[in-house]
Formats: C-alpha cells, sequence, structure tokens
C-alpha cells in the first residue's frame, strides 16, 4: 500500500481515505483482472483443446465400454466401432464364471489389504527407530533401503521362486503378501524416515519424563501425529499390491491364488477369448481399480506428490 | 502428507523455546538431540530392536536373493539339480548377445517414451491447467480434467495394455477407424509388424505415463508464490514468458523427482511389454526384464537369465546415482 500524498485534512481522514483508496484500487485491480480472465475467445480455445486432449486419454475406455456389451456375432459382422445392437452381457457372465470372478476379487484383496497394513507397520517401526531413534549407521540403513526399492523384481524373482518351491510356499498367497510387505515398507522406510527426522523433539522428551517407554511413546505420541501420512501409505501400498503383475504371475499358477490381473492375463495368453469376451473381462477387472480412484481420487493426485519434495 | 508434520513441527517448536528459557537451554541444538534423549533417562530397550523384523524380512527377501541372483550369474543352471560354476562366462556370451543389446536400445526407447515425452507434454499440460485454465474457468473443471490424465496411473496397467493390445490388432478398432476415415492403405497388424510395434509400445507407454508428471508439476506449482506470477504480468509478461522464466525454474526440484522415478520404471518396464507383445516380433520389442524373465522361466537358462537381471540393477542403480549427483550439483549450482 502506498503512502498516502500530503493533505490537509485530519488524521481520522487521512486513514479513511487510505483505506477507501486501497480498497477502490483492489476493487479496480480486481474487476480489471476478472475482465482480462473471463473475456475472449482464446480461453475457450484453449479448454476445448485441453479437454480433447483428456477425451483422447478416455478413448481406450470408451472402445472397451462399447465392445464389452456386444455379441461375438454382432462384433465380427458390424466391426469394434458400431454401437451395440442389442445390449448383450452374456461376455460379462462367461468371463465371471470362467475365472471364477469372485475368488479373484477375494486374493486381490487378501493380498493387497494384508500388504498394506503390514508394509505400513514394518515401515513405521522401521523409521521409528531411524528417523527417532536415530541409531549409528543409519544413512546406510536408509541407503539400503532405498536399494530396494530400486531394484528390478527380475534381480530377486529366481532365487525367491526357487526359496518358496524349497520351503512350500510356491503358489500361495502368503509367500506374495510377504514379498510386496518387504518391498512396500522398503519404500514406506525410506519416506517415513525422513518424516520422522522432523518429529518435535519436546514431544518426545515431555512423553520420558512422565516415564513413558519408548514402545508407549511409538504408539501414544508418535503415531496419533504421523497418522494421515500412514494412511496415505496405506492407499497407496494398497493399490500399488494391487497392480503389481510379474512376482504374481511368477508365483501364482492356478485358479485358487491367482489375482484380478494374472487372471485376465493368463486368459488372454491363452488366446481363448474373443474380442467381446476380452474387453468385458478387462471391464470386470478394471472396476475395482475405478472404484478405489473415484474414492481416493484427492488422496491418490495430492499424495502421490508427498514423497517428491521431501 | 509432510506438510502435516511440518505444521506440527512449527507448533511444538515454538513451545520447546519456551520451556527452553525456563529450563535453563534444555532445549538442545539437532546434533545434540540423541545425547539429550539420554539425559532425560529413557529407560527402556534400545532403538535397534525395532529395526529388527522389517530387517530380517529386508534381508530374507531382498538382500539374500540378490545377492544369490549374483551367485547364479556365475553359474550355468537350469533350476534343477546343482548349480555349475562358470565364471564370468555368462557375461562375456552377453556381450555378444544382439538380443541383449537390442533390448537395452528398447529400453532408451522406453525412456523416451516414459520420461522425456510425458515430462514435456506434462508441463504444458500442468501450467495450462494451473496457470491458464485454472484463472479462468475454475478449479473444478481443472480437478476433473486433471483426474483424467491421472487415470491410466492407478489402473493395473497390465488390465489397460490387453485393451491396447486388442486396439491393435489386426481387426482391433484402431484398423477399424482408419478403414472408416478412408485410410485403408495404413492398416496393418500394428504389434506384428516389427516397422510399427515398438512405436505403437511407446505410443501406449505414453498414454499410461502422463497423468503422473501432470499431477506432481500441478502441486509443485501451488508451491511457488503467486506474486511472482502477478509482478511478472503486472511487468508485461504474456503467458510464454512466464512459462519459461517463471514455472520451469521454480518446479526444478519436481523436475528431478521425475526423471529419477520415471527413469527407473522405464528401465523396469515389464507387464505391457508381457500384455501387448512380448518382446517381439522379432524381439522388436524386447526389453532386458522381459528377456531376463523369458530366460529364465521359459527357456530355463537360469545362470544366464540372472546375469541380464545383475546387469540391469547395475545399470539402474548406476543412472539413479547419476541423476541424484546431477540434482545435487544443480542445488549448489543456485546456492552459490
Amino acid at each position: 500500500m502506498s503512502i498516502p500524498a500530503v493533505d490537509r485534512t485530519g488524521p481520522t481522514e487521512t486513514v479513511a481515505t487510505t483505506i477507501s483508496a486501497a480498497q477502490r484500487r483492489a476493487d479496480e485491480r480486481a474487476s480489471r483482472s476478472r475482465d482480462r480472465f473471463h473475456r475472449g475467445t482464446a480461453r475457450w480455445v484453449v479448454l476445448i483443446a485441453v479437454a480433447a486432449a483428456a477425451l483422447l486419454m478416455l478413448v481406450p475406455f470408451i472402445l472397451m465400454l462399447l465392445n464389452a456389451f456386444k455379441s461375438p456375432a454382432d462384433y465380427s459382422t458390424n466391426g469394434p466401432l458400431s454401437w451395440p445392437t442389442e445390449f448383450y452381457t452374456k461376455g460379462l457372465v462367461t468371463y465371471w464364471n470362467q475365472v471364477n470372478y469372485p475368488e479373484k476379487l477375494w486374493n486381490s484383496t487378501v493380498i493387497a489389504g494384508t500388504v498394506a497394513v503390514a508394509a505400513v507397520l514394518i515401515s513405521l517401526l522401521n523409521a521409528y527407530a531411524i528417523g527417532v531413534g536415530r541409531v549409528k549407521g543409519r544413512l546406510w540403513i536408509v541407503a539400503l533401503f532405498l536399494l530396494g526399492n530400486m531394484i528390478p523384481q527380475e534381480a530377486l524373482v529366481y532365487p525367491l521362486y526357487f526359496f518358496a518351491k524349497e520351503v512350500g510356499l510356491y503358489n500361495t498367497k502368503l509367500v506374495v503378501i510377504i514379498i510386496f510387505t518387504v518391498i512396500q515398507s522398503a519404500f514406506g522406510t525410506y519416506l517415513l524416515a525422513s518424516v520422522l527426522g522432523t518429529f518435535p523433539k519436546a514431544l518426545l522428551e515431555a512423553a520420558a519424563l512422565d516415564g513413558a517407554t519408548r514402545w508407549q511413546i511409538l504408539w501414544k505420541i508418535v503415531f496419533p501425529i504421523v497418522r494421515p501420512t500412514l494412511s496415505v501409505l496405506l492407499i497407496f501400498f494398497f493399490i500399488w499390491t494391487w497392480n503389481e503383475f510379474f512376482i504374481p504371475l511368477v508365483m501364482l499358477i492356478d485358479n485358487a491364488t491367482q489375482t484380478i490381473p494374472v487372471a485376465l492375463a493368463s486368459l488372454q495368453g491363452d488366446r481363448l477369448m474373443d474380442a467381446p469376451t476380452t474387453n468385458a473381462g478387462a471391464l470386470i477387472s478394471l472396476i475395482p481399480a475405478v472404484i478405489f480412484f473415484f474414492i481416493f481420487q484427492r488422496t491418490l493426485t495430492r499424495g502421490v506428490t508427498a514423497g517428491a519434495v521431501k | 502428507m509432510s506438510d502435516i508434520a511440518q505444521v506440527a513441527d512449527a507448533g511444538v517448536t515454538e513451545r520447546s523455546g519456551a520451556k527452553a528459557t525456563v529450563r535453563g537451554g534444555h532445549g538442545a541444538p539437532a546434533a545434540e538431540r540423541g545425547r539429550t534423549n539420554k539425559s532425560v533417562g529413557f529407560s527402556s530397550r534400545p532403538y535397534w530392536l525395532y529395526l529388527i523384523p522389517g530387517g530380517l524380512l529386508f534381508v530374507v527377501v531382498i538382500l539374500g536373493p540378490l545377492v544369490y541372483n549374483v551367485y547364479l550369474s556365475l553359474t550355468k543352471w537350469s533350476g534343477v539339480g546343482q548349480p555349475k560354476f562358470i565364471g564370468f562366462d555368462n557375461y562375456l556370451k552377453l556381450l555378444s548377445d544382439s538380443v541383449f543389446w537390442e533390448s537395452f536400445k528398447n529400453s532408451v526407447a522406453m525412456i523416451i517414451a516414459m520420461v522425456v515425452i510425458p515430462t514435456l507434454i506434462g508441463l504444458l499440460l500442468a501450467s495450462v491447467l494451473f496457470d491458464y485454465l485454472g484463472k479462468r474457468f475454475g478449479g473444478s473443471s481443472v480437478s476433473v480434467l486433471r483426474a483424467v490424465f491421472y487415470l491410466p496411473q492407478v489402473l493395473p496397467v497390465v488390465v489397460a495394455g490387453i485393451v491396447w493390445g486388442w486396439i491393435l490388432r489386426p481387426d482391433g478398432a484402431f484398423n477399424a477407424f482408419l478403414d472408416a476415415i478412408g485410410l485403408q492403405g495404413f492398416t496393418r497388424d500394428w504389434l506384428g509388424d516389427p516397422n510399427t510395434a515398438l512405436p505403437m509400445v511407446m505410443l501406449v507407454m505414453v498414454w499410461v505415463q502422463i497423468g503422473y508428471p501432470v499431477v506432481i508439476f500441478m502441486s509443485a506449482l501451488q508451491r511457488v508464490d503467486p506474486e511472482i506470477y502477478e509482478a511478472a504480468e503486472i511487468d508485461g509478461a504474456g503467458y510464454w514468458a512466464r512459462f519459461r522464466a517463471i514455472t520451469i525454474p521454480q518446479i526444478k526440484p519436481e523436475t528431478f523427482v521425475v526423471a529419477l522415478t520415471c527413469t527407473i520404471a522405464a528401465l523396469k518396464v515389464f507387464g505391457p511389454i508381457y500384455a501387448l507383445t512380448r518382446g517381439g516380433p522379432e524381439n522388436a520389442t524386447n526389453v532386458p526384464s522381459y528377456f531376463a524373465y523369458f530366460t529364465f522361466f521359459k527357456k530355463l537358462n537360469v545362470g544366464y537369465g540372472a546375469a541380464i537381471a545383475t546387469v540391469l540393477t547395475l545399470i539402474i542403480v548406476l543412472v539413479a546415482v547419476a541423476i541424484m549427483r546431477w540434482q545435487a550439483n544443480s542445488e549448489k549450482k543456485e546456492a552459490a
């Protein structure tokens, strides 16, 4: 705000004039900017261009929907771009029964859910020792976890496959749960350790003065404060594990244990499916993930950046 | 989410400052924090005990297998019986294996499709959404558009890959579309033709990847002080001038993060290749991870597969370290 020009009126008036002048200036600026922002056709051109790009992103989904409800005969006569001649749901039913979809849904849910909870727990314990406890050699430990997060699963898969067979865990949900708990918690430890590294010491000291043990401090002081961070991690671990493909593909070989993506890929690999069934299967397989997306959209789009600058 | 920790931190730092005066400098500086804890007398078990469950699991699932895989890369083994130690033979064989070189050449294509193109388009889209459309049409239309771009990122990539595989099939939607607009001459088996398979896989990867930089860059722009933009506008800077002089330098830290995470993802890519082409035709779309998988489980040549996986691991670690160094240097230069 600029200093008012010298004038001969009284002090109260000066203040009043200053305020109203400032107010007027602000109003002017606002209305000018509103005019500038909300006028002209250029903004519509840009909006339409970006919306068209967004629509282009959706084309595969639109095509999938269009063909998931088509009969094979309709598909072979009218092709993939036509509107379905009838609302055909047999493709969906066929795929549902063929892979025993409820079972796949259960497998995916159990694996992703258990991994999310276990990996958050392990991450918290690790990060407590590293970030709050400042154990010796913590830089090396964090670097190791970072490495674990970076290496390709191909560099682990054969030994894991071999050992799983040796101990009788091959083709069980448990082995996939254990592996992803560790892989996800490697990332979680890396992220949480830096969050807990800035944890307010005064809080910890106060609790210790009151005679709290470290175990109590973890659950009564640290846990409630970092809970929002932990719930973001939980959602991410769940969705990442849900979408995992390579290790489930290697480890889970029969219908009773396979997850949703592996079931679709192995059926498709057998080339047993016609185009409408492929689309129906893809549609059913995508629905849970799309539901998660709508529920967690805000967390996902915001949370994805959380690790970014930290 | 780091905000939350920071807010909590700020609140309590004030309080601890007050306490420090009362207790005569008990609020110790960062370097002495560890000692402070001891002086107030924690009488419970040492902190490293909390690392035991996570550490043991890490050794069993990651460190052990990683080391064993390196050992396997020095052997000849089909997965049954005893591995036979052969020294560096697998690595020597790799050097003259054209499929191996082809797969790494395709990794470069994946980096172009998953890092370079999405970062450039993402920068532009994020700044148009945030700096242009956000101001003119409000936040809700912008968040809908952002969500659409981000959608492929949260779906199982293999399922999306299967849909794309059908679209690009000879009897798929893409050829039907070309037919419909009178370009019959261009129809082909897009993923079966060695000339078009790789560009098509790259196209799908751009589609998969684009939402990630958009989301990261948009939230980065929220971090930037709007007064900088206002001042530039008052000085008469147009959109492009602001984009180049403000947007790009201000969100440099996020650009490094996107470059690092996407490059690692590009070097590791497996699912989309499996769903789209299985590395074919004639290895035109083969990548190291699929090559390793195929060698392990289809050719049962475990030692050779382990060598491919080990080389891939080394390359990823080297590239990651290089990008982190580059970032550290650029930050140092800015600070100076």
